[in-house]
């Protein structure tokens, strides 16, 4: 055991400084035209020795180290307390999540433009991590190609008001159901399909649709994207300096206030709230509903399932189209943000990132998913001092929690459902 | 009156056919035994009575009803509920929900009245309300997947050898549990490796040998025909 543990620590020693003394132990100074390249400072140097004598000893007395670690938890107060009543447990749920509603309401009023602009992603983030947790989480099929959904509705949107001057509130509901429409058809042919087949077929569906956007050049611009996308407008009222479609009026000048542009900001930043907040509800509301007793039941056991009468098309096809429906929703108000896009917003790394979420935050739960995009989301930007590290600081936490918490941050409490007795 | 009849039903997996032309019939108010080795197609029989696969050719029959084209769904809806083979209960659903789960199409108030049913014919299901079905023994998974299979309140329950893996006590429990569905009035349609007891319970029993029906008689003839103790009942 020990000899064992001694080979591999040295290995692993090794290939830190094979990895680490490359990247960090030379430097590019550009000196006029050339670039040279420098021994880094011996400080850094000694830094990247000491850390593979860190790693060295870590796994020697790994095991050590992780029967400590194994105990941490125990040390948690919250680990053994009693779990409440359910009915103060929904009550006090629900007062937590208005004051944090509430919260988020009035909040981008006091902070940086660019906090808001965040939040604004984060926001989207979670209606997608939300709509991929009914098709994952919940009806346990492995969606791979989620983001062909968040890709139809923003080009809808985009599509609709270039060539028809759509505004984004006509677009929203067209966007989702037209994505909603796309799950429809993709449910069809991979009905059949479980685990491992299911997830390739997703995929592909997913690239089949970035490379058609990329190559209709004449009616998506393919690669160069769809700009001047229109904000969204509050009865009529625009968020710009100057009003750009006749009929409407300025939002500062109606409301007799100085322009900022920060207005457009908020506005977009309380649009994403209602729109997450209402998915979330809405969600939560059919989990509790036949349907998506349904949809768990399908993911326990399929066999069963159906020798109870359950249609596995019906069941199926309603998680898909509902997932892609909400994609479509997050979508929208992507397109509408950036007021530009290209299919290289919807590439597989963003599916990836969405799956993420979902497995972070532990399958089925709806709170764990939020708290999960919130911390996916705002890592990487939190972390940008670290500049290209930041990743990699990404990835460590992604592994750490994988570690820890293999179920997810909250994962799923099975909410009890009782029958009233009927006098 | 019979309640369910296979017609020289053929299926097919792909190419090869697994039922050569069987001919069942099950009567109303009958508890009906279907024995044979591994292999003979006894979970075929029932899984074309369920339409999955449906039979290539010959009619299934329900109350005078042919569903032999039907969809699965709309079978298992149509009063007639199945307890698949190894139990498959959900696991992560407590046994409340379970049975919940089988009077998905029923209303609250029904749901109500087959739940107390249930537990009146297994008070050990009642003890375990709040437990997650996974955590529970094999046989009072096979209660809650019987339990479950009637909260639907079927005419006819298909069960498919529901003594798979149990202690012997406890297959006696569920025979009798069987035994007394039969006074209640459902149909039992019954699948077994298990001969011995399963023909001593059965009204009539069918014998399946390699896709196709070799004999058929009372249970108590079966029970006392050489060929049947040879092959299914240790000589």
């Amino acid at each position: 055991m020990a000899a064992h543990n001694l080979k591999h620590a040295l290995f692993c020693a090794i290939v830190t400084l094979v990895i680490a003394y490359p990247i960090l132990g030379f430097n590019l100074v550009a000196s006029g035209t050339d670039i040279i390249l420098e021994g880094a400072k011996t400080r850094t140097v000694i830094l990247v020795l000491l850390a593979a004598v860190a790693v060295f000893l870590f796994q020697l007395f790994r095991d050590n180290v992780m029967a400590l670690l194994g105990k941490a938890p125990a040390l948690n107060p919250l680990a053994n307390r009693q779990p409440m009543e359910q009915g103060k447990r929904l009550k006090l749920e629900s007062i937590v999540l208005t004051l944090i509603i509430v919260g988020a309401l009035f909040w981008p009023f006091f902070v940086s433009r660019g906090a808001v602009d965040l939040a604004t992603l984060v926001l989207i983030y979670i209606m997608l991590a939300l709509g991929l947790n009914v098709v994952v989480g919940l009806a346990g099929l492995l969606d791979l190609g989620y983001v062909a959904f968040y890709a139809v509705g923003a080009y809808t949107f985009a599509l609709l008001s270039q060539y028809y001057g759509f505004s984004f509130w006509l677009a929203l509901p067209l966007g989702a159901l037209l994505a909603a429409l796309f799950g429809l058809v993709l449910g069809f042919p991979v009905l059949r399909l479980r685990g491992d087949y299911l997830a390739i077929v997703t995929l592909g569906f997913g690239e089949i649709i970035r490379i058609l956007l990329n190559n209709m050049t004449s009616l998506t611009g393919g690669p160069n994207g769809i700009g001047g996308i229109p904000d969204p407008t509050l009865f009529g009222m625009e968020f710009g300096r100057r009003v750009k479609e006749e009929g409407n009026t300025s939002f500062h000048e109606t409301l007799g206030i100085a322009y900022s542009s920060e207005h457009k900001v908020i506005f977009l930043y309380l649009i994403a709230l209602v729109l997450a907040v209402i998915t979330a509800l809405v969600i939560r509301r059919l989990m509790r509903m036949p349907v998506g007793r349904a949809w768990e039941a399908l993911r326990e056991d399929e066999i069963a399932a159906r020798s109870l009468g359950l249609s596995r098309t019906a069941v199926k096809l309603s998680a898909f189209t509902i997932g892609a429906f909400f994609a479509g929703f997050a979508g929208t108000v992507f397109a509408s943000k950036q007021g530009f896009i290209s299919p290289e917003s919807f590439v597989f790394l963003e599916s990836a990132i969405i799956l993420a979420i979902v497995v972070l935050g532990g399958m089925g739960s709806q709170i764990g998913v939020i708290l999960a995009a919130i911390a996916v989301t705002t890592l990487p930007e939190l972390a940008r001092e670290f500049s290209e590290y930041r990743m990699l600081i990404f990835g460590a936490a992604m592994v750490l929690m994988m570690v820890w918490r293999p179920q997810g941050l909250l994962p799923m409490r099975r909410t009890h459902i009782e029958l009233k007795a009927q006098e | 009156m019979s309640m369910l009849v296979l017609e020289d039903v053929h299926t097919h997996y792909g190419k090869i056919e697994a039922l050569h032309g069987v001919s069942v019939e099950v009567n109303k108010g009958e508890i009906v035994s279907l024995i044979g080795a591994n292999g003979a197609g006894k979970t075929t029989l029932l899984m074309t009575v369920c339409g999955s696969p449906q039979a290539s050719s010959g009619r299934v029959i329900l109350e005078g009803r042919d569903i032999t084209r039907d969809p699965t769904a709309s079978i298992m809806r149509s009063g007639i509920a199945i307890v698949p083979e190894g139990r498959r209960v959900f696991s992560g659903l407590t046994v409340e929900e379970n049975l919940h789960m089988g009077g998905f199409f029923n209303t609250k108030a029904e749901i109500r009245k087959s739940q107390d049913h249930v537990y009146d014919l297994f008070p050990r299901l009642k003890e375990r309300e709040h437990q997650r079905a996974g955590t529970m023994s094999g046989g009072e998974q096979q209660m809650l997947a019987i339990g479950r299979a009637l909260m639907s309140k079927p005419n006819m329950i298909i069960l498919d050898e529901p003594s798979l893996g149990l202690a012997p006590l406890v297959i006696k429990q569920i025979f009798e549990i069987i035994g007394q569905l039969r006074e209640e009035g459902i149909t039992v349609f019954l699948v077994e490796q298990n001969a011995h007891q399963a023909l001593n319970l059965a009204d009539r029993g069918y014998v399946l040998e390699t896709g196709r029906i070799r004999l058929h008689d009372t249970g108590k003839n079966l029970l006392a025909n050489p060929d049947v103790q040879n092959a299914y009942l240790g000589g």
